[in-house]
């Protein structure tokens, strides 16, 4: 799954930003061993935009947690950020979550009670950043979610859109090289999801971050770069390399597989080699290709 | 996370659930307050015993017949007049000897009548224990020589007899002798919960004669100087020996009262003190139980915070100092609380009561550690809680 690495202006060494190799992850319960996943393998390169998808039970949430340095798998080899996961105690997990990665959940998990400013800045309270830095670089990162004017509002006195992007204000305040987003569009209506939708696809083609979602949403799906989709805790397609079917034909239903093909741009992205830490960057050629530049606020 | 963020998240949890902040540390307040205002009581009352104490006179001795230790039976004393003119050959200055010989018998003035201690004693009382009059006189040399039914009356039984009238002048039947009243004790108040003015002092002589007995209770000898003191009560209770080999003879100074009534008071204030420690582990528990509550209640919060970097120990440290915030902050209140009842109770009850600065300590430092201790198994549980799982909950 080697992205064909098209004008390799960063000296042609790429550093995966995730690395899976034959991932597996088994539950025990009651003495029953159920596993989730079982043998992925998938590379996120900084930059990349892809999309999870499969039905619920597929292990798409399991992997999800793997990736972002939430849980371990049980086989098999997962290096994030260049850091083997299975040679790392809990605490260096965390620093790793921290430094690496960046959350939006569908259900936003914001504070109550907590300003929004207060809410992206959380993040910085556990690298040590002092109180006031924290406090610009968490109002730097509302303004470019469209939020500078809502800083000090709580919660529960913003609509489902605005949390969301408090949200994405938090998971990118840190810098990540990876944004894991779990359903980010789930509990919004459809207007204000397409509006967080653009958001994210602005951020990770401003930024190079890379955009992982998960989602049930095949239009969401569509709009990725690239879309793995996995059922019974394997990936039985990814839009980046047909190939990757064979593992385990996909048992009995829909021959869902097949449907992935009306893809728009299967054409992988040479992302950005500028880095992260370059928000307003966009140099890529690449990025422009998105051409989607939301700047309607989108408050639903 | 640093120290000062944690506080700062600490007590917004805190503020978060005010009522239930506030009741988790009823438990602690009540608690420390209780532990302070014990002790208060109990380091008040031995102050207020041991200044009655030293209040009965300066190098006081006392020699009794038998050993003077907690639970001894008393003894019936041989002593007699006789004895007390040896021990003050022994002394070698009359008026330095007083003694005793005690008996309770009703006091009866025309209609009304007063159940009361009588003492028989020699004129010397006043100059060995400190005794001053209100009226009139005390009694004298010859009064005791000459066994005069003469009577010095406390201000308990002069009130009681004579609440109307001036007792100087007037007759008092005592076990149904009539005395003539010659003088009036200046109020002493109440010790240990007895009266104080509740007795009668008249001569020894005519104490003896009223109950038909020879005997004297006890001799009380007012030392010269504090460093012969326990020579001359070996060397008294020698003499008293050798004219009775039966018996047992003690002489105890104040300062061995004083020690076996600090001890005894002592141990009371530390069970009083441990009574009300169980109240304060009590409420230790109910923050324990709240914490846990708390926990389970913030287990999104827990689990969106690890995912986005906190480490187990930041999530168990910002737990332990909620829980510490909780035990401290009762604590401290608890602290004014037992301070303001004990003053009130001081004030307005006869029960003395005074604060001591390790008391307060104490309390303090036992709220925090409670904290700690009953906050580390939920601070622990919330450490340690899996992200995935937490974040799942709804």
């Amino acid at each position: 799954m080697t992205e064909p690495a098209v004008a390799d202006r960063s000296a042609g060494e790429r550093v995966p930003a995730i690395e899976a190799v034959d991932v597996s992850r088994t539950y025990q319960l009651d003495g029953v061993s159920v596993a989730a996943l079982r043998g992925v393998s998938l590379t996120v390169q900084p930059g990349d935009y892809l999309a999870l998808v499969g039905p619920s039970g597929s292990g798409k949430s399991t992997l999800m947690h793997l990736l972002g340095g939430l849980d371990r798998p049980t086989g098999g080899r997962l290096v994030i950020g260049g850091r083997d996961v299975n040679a790392l105690a809990p605490p260096e997990m965390a620093t790793l979550r921290n430094e690496t990665i960046g959350f939006v959940f569908q259900a936003f998990h914001l504070l109550p009670r907590t300003s929004a400013v207060e809410n992206v800045a959380l993040p910085l309270v556990y690298r040590g950043v002092s109180a006031r830095q924290r406090r610009e670089r968490a109002a730097a990162m509302l303004g470019r979610v469209g939020l500078g004017h809502r800083l000090d509002h709580r919660p529960n006195q913003m609509s489902g859109g605005e949390q969301q992007r408090v949200a994405i204000a938090r998971a990118l305040v840190t810098e990540p090289t990876v944004l894991l987003a779990d359903e980010p569009t789930g509990n919004l209506d459809s207007v204000t999801g397409a509006a967080v939708l653009e958001l994210l696809e602005q951020l990770n083609a401003e930024s190079g971050v890379a955009l992982v979602m998960v989602t049930h949403d095949q239009e969401v799906a569509a709009r990725a770069h690239r879309r793995i989709t996995m059922r019974d805790g394997v990936v039985v397609a990814d839009s980046a390399d047909p190939s990757s079917a064979h593992d385990r034909p996909p048992s009995v239903d829909h021959g869902r597989p097949a449907t992935l093909v009306s893809a728009p741009s299967a054409e992988p992205r040479s992302a950005s080699g500028s880095g992260p830490g370059h928000p307003s960057g966009g140099s890529g050629g690449a990025a422009g290709a998105t051409g989607r530049l939301p700047h309607d606020g989108g408050t639903a | 996370m640093r120290v000062a963020e944690a506080w700062r998240v600490a007590l917004d949890a805190l503020r978060a659930n005010r009522l239930r902040s506030a009741l988790t540390m009823l438990g602690v307040i009540i608690g420390v307050a209780s532990v302070v205002l014990l002790v208060a009581i109990g380091t008040g009352t031995k102050q207020k015993v041991e200044q009655q104490v030293e209040g009965l006179g300066s190098n006081l001795l006392l020699v009794v017949p038998g050993r003077i230790e907690v639970g001894n039976a008393p003894v019936v004393s041989p002593l007699t007049l006789k004895d007390v003119d040896a021990v003050t050959r022994v002394v070698g200055d009359p008026d330095r000897v007083a003694v005793t010989v005690a008996s309770g018998a009703t006091a009866r003035a025309g209609a009304r009548s007063d159940f009361t201690t009588v003492q028989g004693v020699l004129e010397t009382t006043p100059a060995v224990f400190t005794r001053s009059l209100a009226r009139g006189r005390y009694l004298t040399g010859t009064d005791v020589d000459t066994s005069r039914r003469v009577a010095v009356l406390g201000d308990s039984v002069a009130r009681a007899l004579f609440p109307d009238r001036d007792p100087l002048g007037q007759q008092v039947a005592l076990a149904g002798v009539r005395f003539r009243v010659i003088g009036v004790f200046a109020p002493l108040g109440q010790s240990l919960g007895v009266d104080r003015d509740d007795e009668v002092h008249v001569p020894v002589t005519a104490a003896q004669r009223l109950w038909g007995t020879q005997r004297v209770d006890g001799i009380a000898v007012k030392a010269p100087d504090r460093e012969r003191i326990d020579e001359l009560g070996e060397r008294i209770v020698a003499e008293l020996n050798r004219r009775h080999p039966d018996t047992e003879f003690s002489a105890v100074t104040q300062q061995q009262i004083l020690g076996v009534l600090g001890d005894i008071l002592g141990v009371l204030t530390g069970v009083l003190a441990a009574i009300a420690g169980i109240s304060l582990l009590v409420g230790g528990v109910g923050v324990s139980n709240i914490m846990l509550v708390s926990v389970r209640e913030r287990t999104r919060e827990i689990g969106l915070r690890k995912a986005v970097g906190a480490r187990p120990r930041d999530i168990g440290v910002q737990f332990l100092l909620e829980a510490v915030l909780l035990t401290t902050i009762g604590g401290l209140t608890g602290m004014a609380l037992g301070v303001g009842t004990a003053m009130l109770v001081d004030a307005l009850s006869p029960i003395p009561a005074a604060i001591t600065w390790w008391s307060l300590a104490l309390a303090f430092g036992v709220s925090a550690v409670v904290g700690i201790v009953f906050g580390v198994v939920p601070a622990q549980r919330a450490g340690r809680l899996d992200p995935v799982v937490a974040l799942r909950t709804e």
